[in-house]
């Protein structure tokens, strides 16, 4: 066992750590709600190759790990970038996996920057993508419906909706006829597979920016309460404070761990990778939850003030995972993941 | 970044479960149930025949100098499969001690004995008025020539029925700062003024109370310096916080989704995603539970001590399996209630035994609000309550 980042893992992130530093301030995130996108960052990581990192030789790209890519999530979430990250990693992910001519194409187009490619998350119903991550701003949606692997163009079909996170997502509305005007890229028990893996992805990426966007909201709280004194004594003084921050600590820990063992299973113990992928997000998804909620009531009133960074987090603590749906969501995948391999 | 223990912590691993296999047997099982004792000298004698009582401990010292990985491998299993094993861990954490700050006719005397299976040592600092606030130990130790006179009561001795000494915190000094005026001595168990009562607990484990009157303890049987006790206990409460923590939810875990996929007349319980998404989370846990404690072994095998990182381990793991065996309880609905040794309990009454063997699991070795002392104020570097 080793945890300690190798010597190239922590080159990746002290480069993005230092991207986001500069591309992804208080003011930055704030200046891009609510809306939920800074062109200007998501142009620098593009350019920096986040898709190109995605996927490996063959399709065009340089086949980082899904660890790699989970140890730029974690900064993502840490300085909570306005970008679809995430799903445009996995989207580009589930075409090379897909594979086929249209899916080619698509990739092809995707990794030149030609086009913001998504992923929904969600099968559509009436006709529609529901909030669909990145559906505000992308220009194509790879999405499955029944056993169909499609996408479809998001530009001028979308509704974007104001949300609690100041995310980027919209409905995305679908032509009329079978498969509503969208190009099918493969279908049958292979595009499902695809796609779950592509779901596997997202989670185990989801669960590093939840981890980031977690610990970085529990040192906001633990600052604030060295700092402010009630009753003459630092208010980090009080068990009351002290024993929520601890446990919020050691959940951040415990995420941050569960999500990189995840995202580490993808490639070097596959038969996991869905297991661990889903009970990292739901995992994150209660720690961020705890850290952020935690923090901001530490803060008082002042954690109710939109000019305290502490709301920010809490906001995308939660909306962040919503996109997929409650933990318990996750959590009935991986044990569904965990059954179905015999253990037990 | 490898979260793989490494092959040859693997291959010990399938050697302890194989052992497992063999010595855990179901007269073992149902001794330790119907008695509450957690010590089989059967089991313990095969344990010390495997060299497995401290295979961390270098060669030269009497171990196999096994390295950290390998160590939690063998944790793990053990508790997974619920082996029997407190004689062995209070025995071994107080042969730690002795074999770090013993004098060489101290490790000759008991180091070698207690690698050997031939006695056992049980833990005396808790008190009737004192648990977390250990160094409020008021058993007093008075100086009587080459001995010491010992009175006092000690809390929680559990295996003192079936050992040779307590390793005893006693105050030999009152005068001074609590910590200040500490020693700990090996009390030998068996003699006049030493006795035992049994205490039952909630988990049906037997402990006792045991009294000390007048007991005459010969002064080379002191570790440690006079009133130096305080760096004893510190060397001895890391110990005890190493280790796995998480295979008793694991264990409970298991048992669960065994029920969950067995049909007893109205379907599978797994079909139900409510019942999944509980088996899950309990999963989840069980992997952090898992991981915390690896990151132990890992920072110990890094030369270092885990002093917040043993914290956050015990402190998640035990909390984890409070939480699991109430939920569970609840998901098996009625029949949750119905206890161990029942043929009509579910999951062979695994929920109703946890949700009483929990409650031990947050106090000893440290409570959890010391436990989150020691994250607030080590970890994060918060200021001390004043």
């Amino acid at each position: 066992m080793d945890l300690n980042p190798t010597d190239e893992q922590h080159q990746l992130i002290d480069a993005y750590a230092a991207l986001y530093a500069k591309e992804s301030t208080g003011e930055r995130v704030r200046a891009a709600e609510p809306g939920g996108f800074d062109p200007a960052l998501w142009g620098r990581l593009v350019e920096t190759g986040v898709l190109e990192m995605a996927v490996g030789e063959s399709s065009g790209g340089w086949g980082a790990s899904l660890l790699d890519l989970g140890l730029v999530a974690e900064q993502h979430g840490r300085h909570l970038g306005s970008a679809p990250l995430v799903e445009a990693q996995a989207a580009a992910r589930l075409l090379a996996r897909a594979g086929g001519d249209g899916a080619r194409a698509l990739l092809a187009r995707a990794l030149s920057g030609e086009e913001l490619v998504t992923l929904a998350l969600h099968a559509p119903r009436g006709g529609t993508l529901r909030l669909v991550p990145g559906g505000a701003v992308a220009d194509r949606v790879v999405f499955l419906d029944g056993d169909r692997l499609l996408q479809t163009a998001a530009r001028g079909s979308v509704t974007p909706a104001a949300n609690l996170g100041a995310l980027p997502v919209a409905d995305v509305a679908l032509g009329g006829g079978p498969g509503g005007g969208a190009e099918e890229l493969c279908s049958g028990p292979e595009a499902a597979a695809a796609f779950e893996s592509a779901l596997d992805d997202w989670l185990a990426l989801m669960a590093g920016a939840l981890s980031g966007l977690a610990g970085r909201a529990l040192e906001i709280g633990v600052e604030y309460v060295k700092e402010r004194h009630a009753f003459g004594v630092p208010i980090g003084s009080f068990q009351a404070l002290a024993h929520g921050l601890a446990d919020a600590a050691t959940a951040v820990d415990g995420s941050l761990l569960l999500s990189r063992e995840a995202a580490w299973a993808a490639a070097e113990e596959p038969g996991r990778a869905r297991e661990l992928a889903a009970a990292a997000f739901g995992f994150a998804a209660e720690a961020a939850r705890q850290a952020s909620y935690r923090s901001l009531h530490y803060h008082g009133g002042y954690g109710f003030m939109m000019e305290y960074d502490i709301q920010l987090y809490y906001r995308r603590a939660k909306a962040w995972p919503a996109q997929f749906g409650e933990p318990d969501l996750a959590y009935a995948r991986a044990a569904a993941a965990r059954l179905s391999r015999g253990e037990g | 970044m490898d979260f793989r223990l490494g092959e040859r912590s693997d291959a010990f691993r399938r050697e302890v479960r194989a052992f497992l296999d063999e010595a855990l047997t179901k007269e073992v099982r149902d001794q330790i149930h119907a008695t509450g004792v957690h010590h089989n000298w059967e089991f313990h004698r095969a344990l010390v025949e495997r060299g497995w009582l401290a295979p961390g401990w270098p060669v030269e010292d009497g171990g196999q100098g096994r390295d950290p990985m390998e160590m939690i491998a063998l944790s793990e299993e053990l508790q997974k499969a619920g082996a029997p094993t407190y004689g062995v861990g209070t025995t071994l954490m107080v042969a730690n001690v002795v074999r770090h700050l013993g004098t060489e006719e101290q490790k000759r005397r008991f180091v070698a004995p207690a690698l050997r299976g031939e006695i056992i040592i049980v833990l005396g600092f808790t008190e009737p008025e004192s648990g977390s606030d250990v160094a409020a130990a008021q058993t007093r130790a008075v100086r009587d020539g080459d001995e010491w006179v010992v009175n006092g009561q000690k809390m929680f001795t559990t295996n003192a029925q079936e050992a040779d000494y307590a390793f005893m915190l006693t105050r030999t000094n009152p005068d001074v700062a609590k910590h200040k005026g500490l020693t700990t001595f090996l009390v030998p168990l068996r003699q006049e003024g030493v006795e035992i009562r049994p205490v039952f607990t909630l988990s049906g484990e037997r402990t006792n109370l045991t009294f000390y009157n007048d007991v005459r303890v010969d002064d080379s049987l002191r570790i440690g310096e006079v009133d130096g006790g305080w760096d004893v206990m510190t060397l001895i409460l890391t110990f005890e916080r190493s280790g796995a923590h998480g295979g008793w939810s694991i264990a409970l875990l298991e048992a669960m989704e065994r029920w969950a996929t067995t049909d007893a007349g109205d379907g599978v319980p797994a079909d139900d995603p409510g019942v999944l998404a509980r088996l899950g989370r309990a999963a989840a846990e069980n992997e952090v539970s898992t991981l915390l404690a690896r990151r132990s072994a890992w920072v110990q095998q890094s030369g270092r001590l885990p002093g917040v990182e043993g914290s956050m381990a015990k402190l998640f793991a035990s909390e984890a399996l409070t939480r699991q065996a109430g939920d569970f309880i609840d998901l098996l609905g009625p029949d949750g209630i119905v206890s161990q040794g029942d043929p009509t309990a579910p999951a062979g009454g695994a929920a109703d035994y946890a949700f009483r063997f929990a409650l031990g699991t947050t106090t000893y070795g440290g409570t959890s609000e010391v436990q989150r002392n020691v994250i607030a104020q080590r970890g994060l570097g918060l200021p001390r309550p004043r």
